[in-house]
């Protein structure tokens, strides 16, 4: 028991003391605290829930908090109070690993578990569309190139982009900004596209419209879902997990011309593909005695493996030498350094 | 006299036309009520129903070598896909724990998976054409039926639909409750008796009376970024338990309670304490003996009205990290847990569609204990309720 966990302990006990009557004996934890992206958490929880069954361990507790939420959380320090691992739908950012070793948090092993498809759908009461990346990346940015000028997004219906798409409104629920999904798309769409573009001088431009076009749609990808089957004329960006649950309702566009398939992000060809990630605090590997039982059991090949238990999910399985390497990684606990990112 | 009969009875019609049209418009507004209400019940009706039967399958279990490894193995090829799969991975585990069994046949009825469930009550669900065949054929042969739903009320929460229930989360709401009711009824009726019978009328306790009511009427959700920047970050206390929850909802709960036992007070008539005073009480005595017992029925109503409403809360508990899949019945005041709406709220959240139906399951049962206990405040009143 370190100095930190003695500490919490005493003022927690203080506290159950004095207003209960109740005194709680603190020990080390046997139950693990994850917090972090709301991609990852239907296959985190689902490990979890085995790991609970299985072992003698307790159930480890995860909460939802979108990838930014719970890399900060994360990343305030070590000791007792602080989650152990940090699920992630992106990589971690610079910034975020810095104030991670700031505040004390200095031995994290990035584990990378899969990947999923971001994908652009409709009721499926709507014929499927086939969309370029670009198309895509005009109807969300707030500022566009109209000869040669940036202006403010001047479309309303698909059909002003290319007269060959329908003409219904343009209206997209899509994850806010705390959202690893946000995140992803703005990488792979926005910045991709607006790269290319001479309107933009080269750079990334990732602003979102804010006329009412897009709408944010909370940490929730299940809610755009549902909004999807009562608003047919809208679109929804979220996760391919959420596609793979509801095959009836959702009709995803082609993007580029590929379909959103598990072969295809899982070989690169879909072009909003991201892997998926989680962080593991190794400092509390002593006080936390599951923690590596369970990353164990979330890298062994019957989760996240070709057919494993993942994959009936929606989980999209690296390549066999990529799962490898992440099991070696495990297995060492490497350490992620600022000069890996 | 200016006005003439004709006039007088013009402007009386005029009067009564509107009077009626007030009658009419309330009236529409109470129907329309009603209507809503009616139908939010009967669509939580239709959904929720069938929350309360389960799928289950009877299966021969037989314990060999390769269950002890995966237990798939242990069951025919044809319905192990049918079985859920939280039995399934049980059986190593089983025979890990009691390796007499090893070699032993069983034939018992168990969970089956959700799809076969979502099948038999006519929902979207994934089965492939041969495994819709098998599922016609066992329940044909009476091995495959719909039963009331026990593990709905014996499991926490779990990932597969079929095999999740509201226990933990019940549980964790009772011990949440009990926090609750620990800190905010001493303080809150102590606070309110100061006020009421001792404290004198000034500007400071002016200034108090309009902070509590204020604080009666501010969104919860600033309690729980109370909670978590005092009690979490400040004291410690762990994140995601019943004593985190509790004390956060003891802090929306409180003004409610002082509110109502101030009231309650109030309504008890000076001439009781004047008599009190008489005979020569002291103050103590007159609040402990006398005043407190006669407003005890009005302060029990406001407690319960309160920890009503701190029942059907999420948003304070969101920040405090009790929204979160927490599948196992906590032990303690300080592990985690979950509660009742939390769990509403999680399941709301999840993708797969048989979860729609534990969604209202939830919600039926979180109204029926809701009915209960306002119910209970209605019948203590009534029954104590005393006029002077």
């Amino acid at each position: 028991m370190n100095r930190i966990l003695k500490h919490r302990a005493f003022k927690t006990t203080v506290i159950a003391a004095t207003v209960m009557g109740v005194v709680g004996v603190a020990q080390a934890r046997d139950q693990i605290r994850i917090v972090g992206s709301s991609t990852v958490y239907p296959f985190a929880s689902y490990v979890t829930e085995e790991f609970g069954a299985v072992t003698d361990y307790p159930t480890p507790v995860i909460e939802s908090t979108g990838s930014g939420g719970g890399i900060r959380l994360f990343c305030n320090g070590v000791g007792e109070g602080t989650p152990d691992i940090s699920n992630a739908s992106r990589r971690i950012k610079l910034t975020e690993l810095e104030r991670c070793q700031e505040n004390g948090v200095t031995d994290v092993t990035e584990v990378k578990i899969g990947s999923d498809g971001i994908v652009f759908a409709q009721s499926s009461q709507n014929e499927a569309l086939d969309l370029t990346l670009e198309q895509l990346f005009l109807a969300v940015a707030a500022q566009v190139p109209v000869d040669g000028e940036l202006v403010d997004n001047p479309y309303e219906e698909w059909s002003d982009i290319d007269s060959a798409l329908p003409d219904r409104e343009i209206s997209i629920y899509g994850p806010p900004s705390t959202s690893g999904t946000r995140d992803a798309f703005e990488e792979l769409v926005m910045e991709s596209v607006s790269e290319e573009m001479e309107a933009y001088g080269g750079e990334g431009y990732t602003e979102i419209r804010a006329d009412g076009a897009y709408i944010d749609a909370g940490e929730n990808d299940n809610l755009i879902v549902q909004r999807l089957t009562e608003d047919t004329d809208a679109f929804g960006i979220f996760g391919y997990s959420f596609l793979v649950e509801n095959p009836n309702a959702l009709v995803a566009s082609s993007i580029d011309g590929v379909e959103p398939e598990a072969e295809a992000i899982s070989a690169g060809d879909y072009p909003i593909a991201r892997s998926l990630f989680f962080y593991v605090k190794n400092q509390h590997a002593e006080d936390v005695p599951p923690l590596y039982d369970y990353v164990d059991m979330f890298v062994s090949e019957t989760m996240i493996g070709e057919g494993g238990y993942l994959t009936d999910l929606g989980l999209i399985p690296l390549p066999e030498a990529e799962r490898e390497q992440t099991r070696e990684k495990v297995a060492e606990r490497a350490q992620l350094q600022v000069s890996d990112l | 006299m200016s006005q003439s009969f004709d006039d007088i009875s013009a402007q009386l019609k005029r009067r009564h036309r509107k009077s009626a049209r007030l009658k009419w418009i309330s009236m529409g507004a109470l129907g329309l009520a009603g209507l809503f209400l009616v139908l939010f019940f009967a669509d939580m009706l239709v959904k929720g129903l069938p929350a309360f039967q389960q799928a289950q399958i009877q299966v021969e279990i037989d314990y060999n070598e390769d269950a002890s490894r995966m237990g798939r193995a242990a069951l025919d090829p044809e319905v192990s896909r049918l079985v859920s799969r939280t039995f399934e991975r049980m059986i190593p585990v089983q025979l890990r724990n009691n390796p007499d069994l090893l070699g032993t046949t069983e034939t018992r009825w168990v969970l089956a998976d959700s799809e076969v469930d979502q099948y038999l009550k006519g929902n979207r669900h994934k089965l492939s054409e041969s495994q819709q065949a098998t599922v016609d054929r066992l329940v044909a042969q009476g091995d495959l039926a719909l039963k009331f739903n026990t593990t709905f009320f014996t499991s926490g929460d779990s990932k597969m639909p079929e095999a999740s229930g509201i226990l933990a989360a019940a549980v964790g709401t009772v011990m949440t409750l009990l926090v609750t009711l620990a800190i905010a009824f001493p303080i809150g009726v102590m606070t309110a008796v100061y006020l009421e019978e001792f404290a004198p009328d000034n500007r400071l306790t002016q200034i108090i009376e309009i902070n509590i009511n204020n604080l009666a009427a501010i969104p919860s959700i600033l309690f729980g970024l109370l909670g978590l920047a005092i009690f979490i970050n400040f004291f410690g206390v762990p994140r995601s338990t019943p004593l985190i929850g509790g004390m956060t909802l003891a802090l929306m709960t409180l003004p409610v309670i002082i509110i109502a036992t101030r009231t309650a007070l109030r309504s008890v008539p000076d001439s009781i304490r004047h008599a009190a005073f008489g005979v020569g009480c002291s103050r103590w005595q007159v609040v402990r003996d006398h005043v407190l017992p006669l407003a005890m029925p009005g302060i029990m109503t406001g407690s319960i009205i309160g920890l009503a409403q701190a029942m059907g809360e999420t948003a304070p508990l969101i920040i405090v990290g009790m929204v979160a899949f927490i599948p196992d019945v906590s032990p303690s005041f300080t592990e985690a847990a979950t509660v009742l709406p939390a769990q509403i709220f999680t399941w709301a959240g999840e993708p797969e569609k048989a979860f729609v139906e534990k969604t209202a399951g939830g919600i039926l049962v979180l109204l029926a204990i809701l009915i209960f206990l306002n119910a209970t405040a209605v019948m203590l009143r009534k029954k104590f309720e005393r006029r002077w």
